[in-house]
């Protein structure tokens, strides 16, 4: 409790002294902006309802891309993991597409499905994908054996090894990666959005931008990073529920 | 007819360069709790692997209740050295895994497991996931998940080497008994020969690797029901113990020579 109240407090000194300091003019505020002016941005925006439109445009579409871009990043992870010779086939493809910048894919995609959602959605899916892909497939290769063989020995069929050994096992992994595939939902539904789109927080970014209203920009970005940490806590939430048989979790609930 | 028999098995590792068992010849009769020990790294666990199916003979052939193994060993139970439990499973859930990998729904699953459960001494502890159980517990969990599919055989690799003392000649009792009702054919493996010998009826020595096989067949004639603890006490026990000891003793020695010479 009173580390929340330290926390809060030192958001609190931090506003001070940006406001203080642009106020005074050490700092410029062309170039920094004032916070109280930020609020101001804020305040207009769900005031007159503007930012509800875009918010919904690139919620939308960051979810989509979340949750496109895992399913296929476990459904390549679990396939590759358990067939070694498409895994060998693959690798070097693999690997180059993991290598090459992805943002660089986005003029491509606003060629292939023009400048509304799909484009965007389509750049926040290679990114979530090879996050989500990687991880699942070290999970699955590193199932322990001995689990395996005692499932085996119980009678399990090949499908019930992959639905009761397998996949649990990738669960953790999953969820762990799942943390950075969110932020990444939201790195392709921005800058696409900023690359070229008609609405979005990104667009509105990009339109202050246009105009030096840093201010807005500011705000544009405060919007963008509350919706992430209210995204990466509800995967916590599902997480805390469905991995609750490791031990480190029921150790964090009992504090 | 016997539960398992073991025909001029040899294994092999890499390609033929390293013989871990050869010229295995060994059988356990309907019943019969065979104890098997060995110096370490003796091809112990090879010899449970290729009675599960587990593993392959590269030349001979391993038969279950008359016919021949061809994949896995749908007659045996095996429990494991290491801990096996699924952690993603309540104790009561593991206990029911193998029943429901057979078809059964998870309601009737459950409750076979559970009365599994009272009967290795866990009542109430069914909610627990693995990591909250002790080291004793997880071993009765994992009996009990065994057991529950009601194997005609048993296949044990040293599954109480991890536990404490007490634990330990408490799980022996309690294993004595429930083999005792049921009267499966259990083949159990131990580098302990007090424990070989307080166990078993029959207590089969092998030789220190590698091309291990068996060099000693003894017949335990301890009465039954046999309470572990007093069974040590027992002056046939201490008589038993010096003459198995007398074989075991040079394949111990043979294999730590053989172990120093690997370090150098």
């Amino acid at each position: 409790m009173t580390l929340r109240l330290a926390q809060a407090g030192l958001l609190v000194v931090l506003l001070l002294a940006w406001q203080v300091l642009t106020a005074s003019g050490l700092l410029s505020p062309f170039f920094f902006g004032r916070p109280l002016l930020v609020a101001q941005a804020l305040v207009d925006w769900f005031a007159s309802g503007v930012i509800f439109r875009h918010l919904f445009v690139t919620l939308f579409e960051t979810l989509l891309a979340f949750v496109l871009g895992t399913v296929m990043g476990v459904a390549a992870g679990v396939w590759l993991a358990l067939s070694p010779l498409a895994a060998a086939l693959l690798d070097p493809y693999i690997k180059a597409l993991n290598a090459m910048p992805r943002v660089v894919l986005a003029p491509i995609f606003a060629t292939w499905f023009g400048l509304g959602m799909a484009s965007k959605v389509a750049l926040g899916i290679t990114l979530v994908f090879f996050i989500v892909f990687f991880n699942v497939y070290q999970g699955v290769k590193d199932v322990n054996p001995l689990l395996l063989a005692n499932a085996r020995m119980l009678g399990a069929t090949p499908r019930q090894l992959l639905r009761h050994v397998y996949w649990p096992a990738a669960m953790s992994w999953v969820f762990s990666s799942l943390h950075a595939a969110v932020g990444m939902a939201f790195v392709g539904a921005v800058v696409g959005e900023y690359l070229g789109s008609a609405q979005g927080v990104g667009y509105l970014i990009l339109q202050a931008e246009g105009s030096f209203d840093i201010n807005t920009v500011l705000a544009g970005m405060v919007v963008l990073t509350c919706c992430a940490l209210v995204l990466d806590t509800l995967v916590t939430r599902v997480e805390h529920r469905l991995l609750k048989w490791r031990p480190a979790h029921t150790e964090v609930d009992a504090r | 007819m016997s539960a398992i028999v073991w025909e001029g098995v040899e294994v092999s590792y890499a390609s033929g360069a390293y013989c871990a068992v050869r010229g295995l010849n060994l059988a356990v009769a309907p019943g019969e709790f065979l104890c098997v020990v060995g110096p370490t790294g003796c091809g112990k666990s090879t010899i449970l692997n290729l009675a599960a199916g587990l593993l392959a003979p590269t030349a001979g052939s391993v038969r279950v209740l008359g016919a021949p193994l061809g994949g896995l060993n749908p007659h045996a139970g095996y429990l494991f050295q290491a801990d096996a439990l699924f952690p993603w499973r309540t104790a009561c859930d593991n206990v029911a895994a193998g029943l429901q990998f057979r078809g059964e729904t998870l309601n009737s699953a459950r409750a076979t497991a559970t009365q599994w459960l009272g009967r290795v001494g866990l009542h109430g502890a069914g909610d627990r996931y693995p990591h909250q159980l002790s080291g004793g517990m997880k071993k009765r969990v994992a009996l009990a998940q065994v057991l529950a599919l009601n194997p005609a055989m048993l296949l044990m690799d040293e599954p109480f080497s991890a536990l404490d003392v007490q634990t330990r000649g408490l799980m022996e009792t309690e294993l004595l008994a429930l083999w005792a009702a049921q009267r499966k054919s259990v083949v159990f493996i131990t580098h302990d020969l007090e424990e070989a010998i307080a166990l078993g009826d029959r207590v089969v020595v092998l030789s220190a690797g590698p091309a291990s096989h068996p060099i000693g067949d003894f017949i335990i004639d301890l009465p039954r029901p046999r309470e572990v603890a007093e069974a040590r006490l027992n002056p046939r026990f201490i008589e038993l113990q010096r003459e198995i000891w007398g074989l075991l003793r040079a394949e111990v020695l043979k294999s730590q020579a053989l172990l120093r010479a690997q370090l150098g």
